[in-house]
């Protein structure tokens, strides 16, 4: 039998992130507003988190709203137009619809009809997974040009009066605009998962645990009336809703531990050493998870440290580039440098890579 | 492996590192959070780099056993000789 030979896509040698946007939604909740809810104070928070505000959306303002601001300023930098896009990646875990996806509807708004769009479930790990997948979608030739956000409504997910995790969080959004260059401009990607600790960060429950409490306790089912009076039901309702939680402890220790070693091999697979960064932009989830994976970097005093934890909190998706746009904003002399971005989350979910700076 | 003294000593190290406290404060006695004001972070830490510095696993249940200083230099010999 007679097969034709297949074409393939040519596919493009290197590639780099070609622009850069925000968007930071300007409802300012500082740690004083937060000890309204939980017994703390400014102090404590600092001390333990570094944080001391974080943005979050009003409730108008959706995750593709702001994945759509991030994405306009991105194109506009990287001077792509919509229409040239050949994928548009939303990295979320806080789009309220399990389908459709955030990144259709994002793709659409800008213009970039009929892209593939598709969303990333990997929380805090998301953006360097995007990062992986626009990489390797743009080297295989599949598309030409890749928009890769990462965008977080967290504080709809969040109970104030909670501990673990609600104090830490934030609202907003990033992206970049992913194509191909003469040099390499993203590092092999070192990414992964342990869901052996699928428990250590997570929402209380799941959607199913939803529809039982409500078919319970409005009114019931024809088979299974409600017994609850109003009040209880309003109660229920409440506590019904998944949040977020998660085990600080056992989180911090695999965080410090195991990612200064993800970081160390995305520096290796690179091939570069840490005094050749200019940048080190790891997940902003904690002041001192960052300190920490410094020092086991041994990072010398010349890589500047993004620390947008301190005004913006932890955003999940959001946070490596929107601390990388922040960066770029106040030491614009960066741009063109190596960073190391690293992200880990709930899953356990992990990636890294090297990356010259738009 | 080393002495009970030997863990001692790195524990102080290791504790000094992260809080600043002189290593002669860190007595076998002493409490981490009563006597030693660490905090739950700064806690993981140290068992983060005395795992490192000893080449012993200390599991997360275990950390909440560790109230004093003896505790950890005692689990730390113990896990050494296992």
């Amino acid at each position: 039998m007679s097969v034709p030979t297949l074409k393939q896509s040519p596919a493009n040698e290197h590639t780099r992130i070609l622009g850069i946007g925000a968007y930071r939604p300007d409802v300012i909740v500082t740690n004083d507003d937060v000890c309204q809810w939980i017994d703390s104070s400014d102090e404590w928070i600092r001390q333990r988190t570094g944080i001391i505000t974080r943005h979050r959306a009003p409730a108008d303002v959706s995750v593709i709203d702001m994945a759509e601001g991030a994405a306009r300023e991105a194109l506009a930098k990287a001077g792509i137009d919509a229409s040239q896009l050949g994928a548009v990646i939303v990295s979320t875990v806080t789009h309220p619809y399990a389908t459709p996806s955030a990144a259709a509807s994002l793709a659409d708004r800008l213009g970039a009809t009929p892209a593939p769009a598709f969303d990333i479930s990997a929380a805090c790990a998301g953006y360097c997974y995007g990062i992986a997948q626009g990489d390797a979608l743009v080297r295989s030739g599949t598309a030409q040009y890749v928009l890769v956000v990462g965008a977080e409504k967290l504080s709809d997910v969040i109970d104030n009066t909670e501990r673990t995790i609600s104090f830490l969080l934030g609202d907003g959004a990033g992206a970049v605009v992913i194509g191909p260059s003469e040099t390499t401009g993203i590092g092999p990607s070192v990414w992964g998962s342990d869901g052996s600790k699928w428990d250590a960060i997570g929402m209380t429950h799941s959607l199913l645990d939803v529809r039982e409490y409500s078919a319970a306790h409005h009114g019931g089912t024809a088979q299974q009336p409600s017994a609850l009076s109003s009040e209880e039901v309003a109660v229920t309702d409440a506590a019904i809703w998944p949040t977020l939680r998660q085990d600080g402890q056992t989180v911090f220790r695999w965080a410090v531990w195991e990612m200064a070693k993800v970081a160390q091999q995305a520096l290796d697979a690179a091939g570069i050493q840490a005094d050749d960064l200019v940048a080190f932009i790891p997940h902003q989830a904690n002041m001192r998870i960052i300190d920490e994976m410094v020092k086991k970097l041994k990072l010398p005093e010349t890589v500047t440290v993004a620390r947008d934890i301190a005004d913006a909190g932890n955003t999940s998706a959001a946070s490596i580039p929107l601390a990388t746009h922040r960066l770029l904003q106040e030491n614009p002399e960066l741009s063109g440098g190596l960073a190391l971005q690293i992200g880990f989350g709930a899953g356990l979910v992990f990636g890294a890579q090297v990356v010259v700076l738009p | 492996m080393a002495s009970n003294e030997e863990i001692l000593a790195g524990l102080a190290e290791i504790v000094n590192e992260e809080t600043g406290l002189a290593p002669e404060a860190v007595e076998l006695d002493k409490s981490f959070t009563e006597d030693l004001d660490i905090d739950s972070i700064s806690m993981m830490t140290i068992v983060v780099n005395a795992e490192e510095k000893f080449g012993v696993r200390i599991p997360d249940e275990e950390v909440k056993n560790l109230k004093t200083v003896g505790d950890a230099v005692s689990f730390i010999a113990g896990a050494q000789a296992a």
